[in-house]
């Protein structure tokens, strides 16, 4: 039921194991890092994705929530991993107190939910996934901004085209 | 930027006098001064929730995490309130970790700064061990062993404490906390942030039964929690019964059911677990009157002792880093003469005292 993706442009409806499925995909190409934001409304399943990238990443099997704390960071095989929440940032000026600029080394991870509240604050995005709802379902945009991203959903759509 | 704080001891500071502790790890800017000998001397918040509230919403010029404007007043008031200065203290305490590196930071600097300048010695303390000991602020405190339940915005834990830095995780949640779960399900259903309070308000009009949402993760062994899934649940019985007279408020009775139940079936369960027979609730969600009168009766019934700190307590605060500062200082140990944070800090890696 992975939908039919095809390029970084089409939009697809799927169901949480989907979402999941494709998160999990994803997640295998993302061993030189990089910036995924990830935009939609509440509930729209953007900590779902999150979670499930996570997870097939292999940080283990507690991933908090980073809404309160505003980021969670983890490390897996020597890359740095830092899952984003901007959600109840009100100003960009601050994410001062997240010290970014201390994080961003050679070689990261970063997912960013609610990024259009950090601005320009925020590292630049290689992938915008876009998510909303769709009744039980949840619809899915994946938008590549850099050669990285687009890299990532050449081989995610012919993974599912094939 | 993760690294352990390494509190050395040192038999001269073995600390008489007032502590001032600080706390600046997260929202809210805490000052207290505590006493080994006297007690909770004075105390002092400012509140960021309050700010937000007062002006009928989020303020960027109020939301920023503003300690370094509040942090000097607030010391100011705080003295003030316990009818001394600076010269009186004996030593200082700042919440070292864990939590958002800036934050963290000004509360460092500032606490160190200070006592350097007093010639007095200064503890960094994890802000969860603070939560840890506050219900020793209170007239009548639990003798370890206990286990705390810490129910916040941004903890869901169970921890068994069997003294001051001997402190285990028994249970931490698998993604939301408890009071995230409350906010989040509160906005989703329209209520303005931070809605958690609101929505257990509502509960009390709901009829019970109409809804009935899943009790999570306690079909099986083990003490950790998992809440995200409640709020889909939430979503999608808003969305197929909007417009329903009663709906919100029904809907909000079956989640808050769902949540304390919940947390206690894991707290009888961690009692049971670690033989232990006193139970600590600490955090925002701890104020919950449901949860409170549900835990009070499983107590009655079942010969086990519950301790609610009061509510000032349970939130994040200044008293209980004085607290907890205040005991390491008298056992002797301090920090030497940097500013040091820990913005990720493992509570079981801590020194007992």
């Amino acid at each position: 039921m992975s939908g039919r993706f095809k390029t970084e442009l089409d939009e697809v409806e799927l169901d949480e194991a989907g979402l999941v499925a494709l998160a999990q995909r994803l997640a295998g190409r993302l061993e030189d890092g990089g910036v995924i934001h990830l935009r939609g409304d509440l509930g729209a399943g953007k900590t779902t994705f999150a979670r499930a990238l996570l997870g097939a990443l292999g940080v283990g099997t507690r991933i908090k929530s980073p809404t309160y704390s505003l980021i969670e960071s983890y490390e897996v095989r020597g890359l740095p991993i830092h899952h984003l929440d901007l959600y109840r940032i009100a100003a960009p000026e601050e994410l001062e107190f997240l010290g970014l600029s201390d994080l961003a080394v050679a070689r990261f991870l970063l997912l960013a939910e609610w990024p259009e509240r950090g601005g320009d604050a925020l590292p630049a995005p290689d992938l915008i996934v876009h998510l909303a709802h769709a009744g039980p379902r949840r619809r899915l945009r994946l938008e590549s901004e850099t050669a990285r991203g687009a890299r990532w959903l050449g081989i995610l759509s012919g993974q599912t085209s094939g | 930027m993760t690294h352990s704080i390494a509190n050395t001891p040192h038999p001269e500071t073995a600390g008489a006098g007032p502590v001032l502790g600080v706390e600046t790890s997260c929202d809210e800017t805490g000052v207290a001064v505590y006493d080994v000998a006297r007690g909770l001397l004075a105390h002092t918040l400012y509140s960021q929730i309050k700010m937000h509230a007062d002006y009928g919403g989020v303020v960027p010029e109020l939301a920023s995490r503003d300690h370094v404007r509040k942090l000097l007043p607030l010391i100011r008031e705080t003295l003030r309130s316990a009818g001394m200065t600076t010269r009186n203290l004996g030593g200082v305490a700042y919440t070292a970790g864990p939590g958002l590196v800036g934050a963290l930071l000004v509360g460092a600097a500032c606490a160190r700064a200070l006592a350097w300048a007093l010639d007095v010695p200064a503890i960094g303390v994890h802000h969860m061990e603070g939560h840890l000991l506050a219900p020793m602020l209170e007239a009548d405190p639990p003798q370890p062993p206990y286990v705390a339940l810490l129910v916040s915005g941004g903890h869901s834990m169970l921890i068994e404490v069997s003294g001051i830095g001997r402190y285990r995780l028994l249970g931490d949640t698998l993604d939301d906390a408890a009071g995230e779960a409350f906010d989040k399900t509160a906005k989703l259903m329209g209520l303005p942030y931070p809605g958690g309070p609101a929505l257990a308000k509502l509960a009390e009009s709901g009829a019970a039964g109409r809804f009935k949402f899943s009790r999570p993760m306690t079909d099986r062994p083990g003490l950790d929690f998992s809440f995200s899934g409640l709020k889909t649940q939430v979503l999608l019985a808003y969305q197929a019964n909007a417009g329903e007279p009663g709906v919100k408020a029904d809907i909000a009775r079956g989640f808050e059911e769902a949540i304390v139940d919940t947390l206690a079936i894991k707290c009888r369960r961690a009692l049971a677990q670690t033989g232990a027979r006193r139970l600590v609730i600490a955090g925002g969600v701890g104020a919950n009157k449901r949860l409170r009168a549900q835990l009070a009766e499983a107590a009655e019934g079942e010969g086990f002792r519950v301790y609610f700190p009061r509510p000032e307590f349970c939130t994040d605060n200044g008293a209980m880093i004085a607290l907890a500062g205040a005991l390491r200082l008298q056992a002797g140990l301090h920090e030497d003469a940097a500013i040091k944070v820990a913005p990720r800090w493992d509570l079981e890696s801590l020194a007992a005292v």
